[in-house]
């Protein structure tokens, strides 16, 4: 077997399944998109810009991505060094904080309904220490501002794990030589997070939040289950053109914006955190 | 024995045990009689009687749809027949549905013989079942009815101040309105509110009486359960006591009548300035042109319009016979309290009954969502009724205008699309 070739043909099965199930509906999805009773029309992107709603659930989508990155960012950083100075008992940490990982985006919306609605464990809670005579109903279109807070809760609480594992990761990267240097120069426990941890982390805190950005965009399961239609976002907006109105082409339109809008994202992501050439661990 | 034969005869086993449903039973494709104990009642109580056997599968919207133009695009299918309601089978093509006109089968109601032809000129579906939307209250709220009303012809002012006393006498508000994301209250709006008030839907949607409508319905909103934007079936809230009056389909109050019948009453919608609204349910069965045997397809579907099938769908459904039938006496409580209230609604002197929409095609989801919309952005975000009306008019113009449908009942009769005025 030619050696020069062999790589290719172990990619060739994944490139197949790609192109097959990913890049053969991505561009099916276009087409619908930019077509409108069979001619090529912006009109379908024309319908969702202008619709009412549009403006709202753009806003709603950023705002959640905005708050919730940077607190799991946050977390997840504070979370890995917690884990990395720990000798006994590590394993049995990162399993437990990475269980959220295995449960569906829906099930999460659910747990977190169980605790909110009207009937829920808070309200009992509050109701047992008698804080509250009768149960308040907590997710109503009265206190959007509630509604956000418990969404932006069951995001964190859900999302934080993925994060979190990939950074573990590149935290054991890092040679621990520079630590020992930057000890013996008497550098703080901050300093040496700043000027060793931080920039050396580079290339992992680009995947994760790449990933975790890409995901906020797409939030909906927990939304839906939160919210119901209290709190539009773009995702729950591109169901129901396709599964209530049956308008495949509207979906289609706002499919491509907010892959739009994920691409540009991870372009930032990508500009921003990029690694110095020549530069490595 | 080889490795080929082996493989063989496997294979041809598995055809064989994959073929016996298929070639037996009729697949009847629904989107009625979802929840488990209503499918598991079709399946034995009103399907057991059919001799080939049938396989019932009851799906949400989407997918029964999304199956339904697989099989299309495929040109192949194995759903034999279809069961949904007026607006699920008027967002099809005609043409991929079999006509069904020469079946000889038709509804006791000239209207809904005349929807089931979907705009062609035969029949397009088969009229199955009806329902209706109806108010029904906890009998502790009776106490509070303003004085001189009668629970059988109320108006919405009454029905206002009999939840604003029952709100001053609990301290909670204990209207129930189905404004959850599974919830009907567009049909509330279409085919209650606007021809109570305006004695139209499209033509009258920004007219000065629409705006009293709205103005009426922010003053039953305020005496209304603010959990409301959660709630889809309101027989839950019936029975959990959150709501003590509420407005729904006789199908999704079923359950509190047949839990609880000596708690619960049914009546009337209310009625307004142009007379009491109120607007039939109609599902239908059709046979779409990909199925794999129509001719038991069609024998399916004679068997569904006998009246023993029309009266055992009943039972399991709380949706009433479309054919002429004798209903025994010993109905379940539910159903007994949904007729009278029916009955009532229908029989009443100032009775104003409309139309399901009709002539919208596949837009049907666009017109419910100006009516949606507007509730959203008058009640929920109270913005100014009339700028409100006024914005939303055009998205409902846009509507019509493109499908070109004309005005229905209660609306004036018009040439061409119905506009919006």
């Amino acid at each position: 077997m030619n050696a020069r070739l062999l790589p290719y043909l172990l990619i060739l099965p994944v490139t197949l399944f790609l192109c097959v199930f990913f890049l053969y509906p991505f561009i099916l999805v276009a087409q619908q998109a930019f077509s409108n009773g069979g001619e090529a029309s912006l009109q379908n992107f024309r319908d969702v810009i202008g619709y009412w709603k549009f403006p709202i659930s753009l806003r709603n989508t950023f705002l959640l991505a905005i708050i919730v990155v940077p607190i799991q960012l946050a977390l997840s950083l504070l979370m890995a060094t917690m884990v990395s100075k720990m000798k006994k008992g590590r394993d049995l940490v990162l399993y437990v904080w990475t269980i959220p990982l295995g449960i569906s985006d829906l099930a999460a919306g659910i747990i977190w309904l169980a605790i909110f609605e009207q009937s829920g464990f808070l309200n009992s809670m509050l109701a047992g220490v008698g804080a509250v005579d009768a149960p308040v109903n907590f997710l109503s279109y009265q206190n959007t501002f509630i509604v956000f807070l418990a969404i932006m809760l069951a995001e964190i609480w859900r999302a934080t794990a993925i994060m979190l594992v990939i950074i573990v990761a590149g935290i054991g990267l890092i040679p621990k030589e520079y630590y020992e240097a930057a000890e013996v120069f008497g550098a703080s426990p901050w300093k040496r997070f700043v000027k060793i941890t931080l920039p050396l982390l580079r290339p992992s805190l680009q995947t994760a939040l790449i990933l975790r950005v890409v995901l906020a965009f797409e939030v909906f399961a927990v939304v839906a289950a939160l919210g119901g239609t209290l709190f539009p976002v773009l995702m729950g907006e591109i169901y129901s053109y396709q599964f209530d109105l049956q308008n495949g082409g509207n979906a289609a339109a706002l499919a491509l914006i907010v892959l739009g809008i994920s691409l540009a994202f991870t372009l930032i992501i990508l500009r921003a955190l990029r690694v110095p050439k020549g530069a490595t661990i | 024995m080889t490795m080929s034969t082996r493989i063989a005869a496997a294979a041809s086993a598995i055809t064989m045990i994959a073929a016996i449903p298929a070639s037996a039973e009729v697949l009847f494709w629904s989107t009625q009689a979802r929840p488990a104990e209503e499918a598991q009642a079709m399946r034995q109580e009103v399907l057991g009687g059919f001799e080939p056997g049938v396989d019932y599968q009851p799906n949400e919207d989407g997918p029964w749809l999304t199956r339904l133009q697989a099989e299309d695009q495929a040109g192949s299918g194995s759903i034999g027949v279809l069961g949904a309601l007026h607006g699920n089978f008027s967002a099809i093509d005609p043409d991929k549905l079999v006509d069904l006109g020469d079946m000889g089968i038709t509804a006791s109601s000239e209207t809904f013989n005349s929807l089931a032809k979907l705009g062609t000129d035969t029949a397009q579906y088969v009229p199955w079942m009806q329902a209706s939307y109806i108010m029904a209250a906890s009998r502790q709220a009776l106490d509070y009815l303003p004085e001189g009303a009668d629970i059988d012809a109320l108006t919405y002012d009454q029905l206002i101040e009999w939840s604003a006393n029952v709100h001053e006498a609990t301290g909670e508000p204990k209207f129930g309105f189905p404004a959850g994301p599974k919830g009907l209250k567009h049909r509330f709006f279409e085919g209650y509110l606007y021809p109570s008030y305006t004695d139209g839907v499209v033509r009258t949607f920004a007219s000065p009486e629409a705006v009293t409508a709205w103005e009426k319905f922010s003053e039953l909103w305020e005496h209304t359960n603010p959990a409301s934007t959660n709630f889809s079936f309101m027989q839950e809230q019936l029975l959990s006591g959150d709501a003590w009056i509420v407005f729904d389909h006789t199908s999704r109050l079923a359950q509190a009548f047949n839990e609880r019948p000596d708690d619960f009453v049914a009546f009337p919608a209310p009625a307004g300035p142009a007379g009491r609204g109120f607007m039939p349910v109609l599902a239908g069965m059709a046979i779409p042109e990909t199925a794999p045997d129509k001719d038991e397809a069609r024998a399916l579907v004679e068997y569904m319009m006998t009246p023993e099938a029309q009266i055992a769908t009943l039972r399991a459904t709380s949706f009433f016979p479309v054919i002429d039938v004798e209903l025994p006496d010993d109905l379940p409580p539910a159903v007994k309290a949904a007729g009278d209230a029916v009955a009532k609604m229908s029989a009443a002197e100032d009775a104003n009954p409309g139309l399901l929409p009709s002539g919208l095609g596949d837009r049907g989801g666009d017109f419910d969502r100006v009516f949606n919309d507007t509730f959203e952005r008058i009640i929920l975000a109270g913005q100014p009724i009339e700028a409100v009306l006024q914005d939303q008019k055009t998205a409902l113009q846009r509507v019509m205008e493109e499908t070109g449908a004309p005005c229905w009942a209660p609306d004036a009769p018009s040439e061409g699309a119905c506009p919006v005025e």
